[in-house]
């Protein structure tokens, strides 16, 4: 995509006192038209637009502070609603910061139907806050949105909808299908011969479903070169250590052989992040895995410890835990 | 007595065949259609297209949950994607996958489900799609087609192909007795009217439709005036047909080749209970598997037949 670089944290003014109305950001109409890929489609409200050069790829530092910004974003709109998954994540924002501002992904977040944008799919779709401040900042739609997450009437679900909300590209929430959506959508781009590129974020949790491994073995039958997933293995599932429930080893050693290319990082770790995107660029003849080791709740662990629960799934920051979350990152 | 041959049809194709040869036919002007199979494609006779367009066809393997949200992956990227198993693995294995990468997003997938009903005989059961109707019913804004014989399945095809959104559409794997013209129409959400009656109406859809089309012969024979309704779309029913019919003949049998709990005959109850109550009766398998055996046997032995057609219509005529 082309464009005047436009740093999404200095272009856009916060309007947090606002009054959000809670009205459909979109008509019925307009997202069957965008559903069907049938008519050029202008997403409301958009303050702010995110778009990638090649010469316009973030540092590292600027990385970071978006990354510090989604994890606000995250506690302020779980906390705000009373509901959902912080700690799920915050385990992720690296990834998705990355995909996102980083240059790895191509989009328009003012034409989210462009067919030869790059998709990104949520498979761990409880995790979708850390999608919506990615998306807000992109300028998919204005950061004022966010404190509407969970409620009646917002476009902002409790976990992705693409019927409700342009720029997301499948509805999860049902944990083990998005890989298999993403080869579907990589092979779709072959069919067309597009340059479109897939990402698909996995949790470690979600290993335990059997479809991702049809999904690994099908990726590797086509060779998709397009595609790459990253397992974000923050350690943890709802009612336990994920090696305590159901341990999957070393997931490496079990994707390896299935004909992916796979690295195993920190996943908490910017550099590590976009390095290994760098190398899973570079990759073109297989599907690309990145094990991408996190900690559930990252960017603010000392609270989590406090609290006495490192997992802290599905549950929001207390106001109170919330205020002290923001100023520590701040 | 074979199907259909009492009120003088023919054999003609599966509708299984039927449809692969359509969708083929169809592959080189619907260029967004590709196929996605859980390598039985010889069998729901997707293999025809895949041949043809090999670029636009996908064999998954044995996975069903793969198979179906790839399929949902390659609509949410514009493609009008078939998947095809058989009704069973299809609609029982992959419910979930249907339900979320497929009905809640609202994406443009054709499933077919092949090998419905006992009519596929010595397989027996496990390979018998006998619940696929209620299953793919119970999905919001899915579209349940039924169709009878070979060319109102290949009509049905190409309304599948031009409908937007999600589909079901049930195949059988017997050779089906030919009701229709090559040239039928087929709109989906209408039911076609295949003989006029005053006295009663037979409600069926699939190899049923010939099963009543014999019940009726034998009706009139005892001088009855028999009103035969193709009801191949199950979702969204033609409740105008449903409502004339209740109104004009005043009792209505159903007969399908599915389980009696939320196939055809729930769903025309539910209309004639809300817009017209009449005496209605309903043949179908129940609530119980069949086994395996020849086809026709089991039709008997399960008693989806002419005679019990002529039984249940004559019960609410006396």
């Amino acid at each position: 995509m082309h464009g005047p670089r436009t740093s999404p944290t200095e272009s856009r003014s916060h309007p947090g006192t606002t009054d959000v109305p809670l009205v459909e950001a979109f008509s019925h109409a307009e997202q069957l038209t965008y559903r069907l890929g049938r008519a050029s489609f202008r997403p409301k409200p958009v303050n702010n637009t995110y778009k990638m050069d090649e010469d316009q790829k973030l540092s590292i530092d600027e990385l970071k502070k978006i990354a510090t910004t989604l994890r606000k974003h995250i506690i302020e709109m779980t906390t705000a609603a009373n509901s959902g998954h912080p700690s799920s994540s915050l385990s992720a924002v690296e990834v998705v910061t990355a995909l996102y501002f980083g240059g790895f992904m191509n989009y328009d977040a003012k034409k989210p139907d462009w067919p030869e944008r790059d998709r990104f799919v949520l498979s761990k779709g409880h995790a979708v806050p850390v999608l919506y401040a990615a998306m807000a900042e992109a300028g998919y739609f204005g950061v004022e949105l966010l404190k509407t997450l969970r409620r009646l009437g917002s476009v902002l679900e409790g976990h992705p909808n693409l019927k409700r909300l342009p720029g997301i590209e499948a509805s999860t929430g049902s944990l083990g299908q998005g890989l298999s959506i993403g080869l579907g959508q990589a092979l779709a781009a072959r069919v067309d011969k597009t340059k479109s590129k897939v990402f698909v974020v996995i949790g470690d949790g979600e290993m335990g479903e059997g479809q991702v491994w049809e999904a690994l073995a099908a990726a590797s039958k086509y060779k998709v070169g397009n595609l790459t997933a990253i397992i974000d293995q923050n350690g943890y599932q709802q009612t336990g250590a994920t090696k305590d429930v159901l341990d999957m080893g070393d997931f490496q050693k079990k994707i390896e052989p299935f004909g992916w290319h796979v690295q195993t990082i920190n996943g908490n770790s910017m550099e590590e992040v976009v390095d290994a995107l760098k190398t899973a660029e570079a990759v073109t003849d297989k599907p690309k895995m990145i094990v991408s080791k996190t900690r559930k709740g990252y960017g603010i662990l000392p609270l989590l410890e406090e609290a006495g629960d490192t997992n802290f799934h599905g549950k929001p920051l207390p106001p109170a835990m919330a205020e002290k979350a923001l100023a520590m990152l701040s | 007595m074979a199907l259909g041959e009492l009120s003088g049809l023919k054999l003609g194709q599966a509708t299984r065949d039927a449809f692969g040869d359509a969708l083929k036919d169809l592959g080189a002007e619907y260029k967004d259609v590709v196929t996605v199979d859980g390598d039985v494609g010889n069998s729901t006779r997707t293999e025809p297209f895949a041949q043809a367009f090999p670029d636009r066809a996908f064999n998954v393997g044995i996975a069903e949950s793969n198979m179906v949200s790839v399929a949902g992956g390659l609509a949410s990227s514009g493609k009008t994607s078939v998947v095809a198993s058989f009704a069973a693995f299809l609609l029982c294995n992959a419910y979930d996958q249907i339900r979320m990468s497929v009905a809640f997003p609202g994406l443009n997938v054709k499933l077919v489900g092949s090998h419905a009903g006992i009519s596929i005989g010595e397989d027996g059961p496990s390979q018998m799609g006998i619940e696929d109707v209620a299953l793919a019913c119970s999905l919001p804004g899915v579209a349940v087609i039924v169709t009878a014989d070979g060319p109102s399945t290949k009509a049905a095809t190409k309304a599948m192909l031009d409908h937007k959104g999600p589909t079901y559409l049930r195949l059988g794997r017997p050779k089906a007795p030919v009701i229709y013209d090559a040239d039928c129409d087929f709109t989906i959400g209408k039911a076609n009217v295949v003989k006029e009656g005053k006295d009663i109406t037979l409600i069926a859809n699939g190899l049923m439709v010939s099963a009543a089309l014999d019940a009726a012969t034998a009706l009139e024979k005892k001088g009855h005036s028999v009103r035969v309704l193709d009801m191949h779309t199950v979702k969204p029913i033609d409740e105008a047909a449903i409502i004339a019919a209740a109104k004009e003949t005043g009792r209505i049998v159903v007969v399908e080749e599915h389980l009696a709990h939320g196939g055809l005959g729930s769903v025309v109850a539910m209309v004639v209970c809300k817009e017209h109550p009449v005496p209605v009766s309903f043949v179908n398998l129940g609530d119980t598997f069949a086994e395996s055996g020849d086809g026709d046997g089991l039709l008997e032995k399960y008693g989806l037949t002419a005679d019990s057609v002529v039984n249940a219509a004559e019960g609410l005529l006396s």
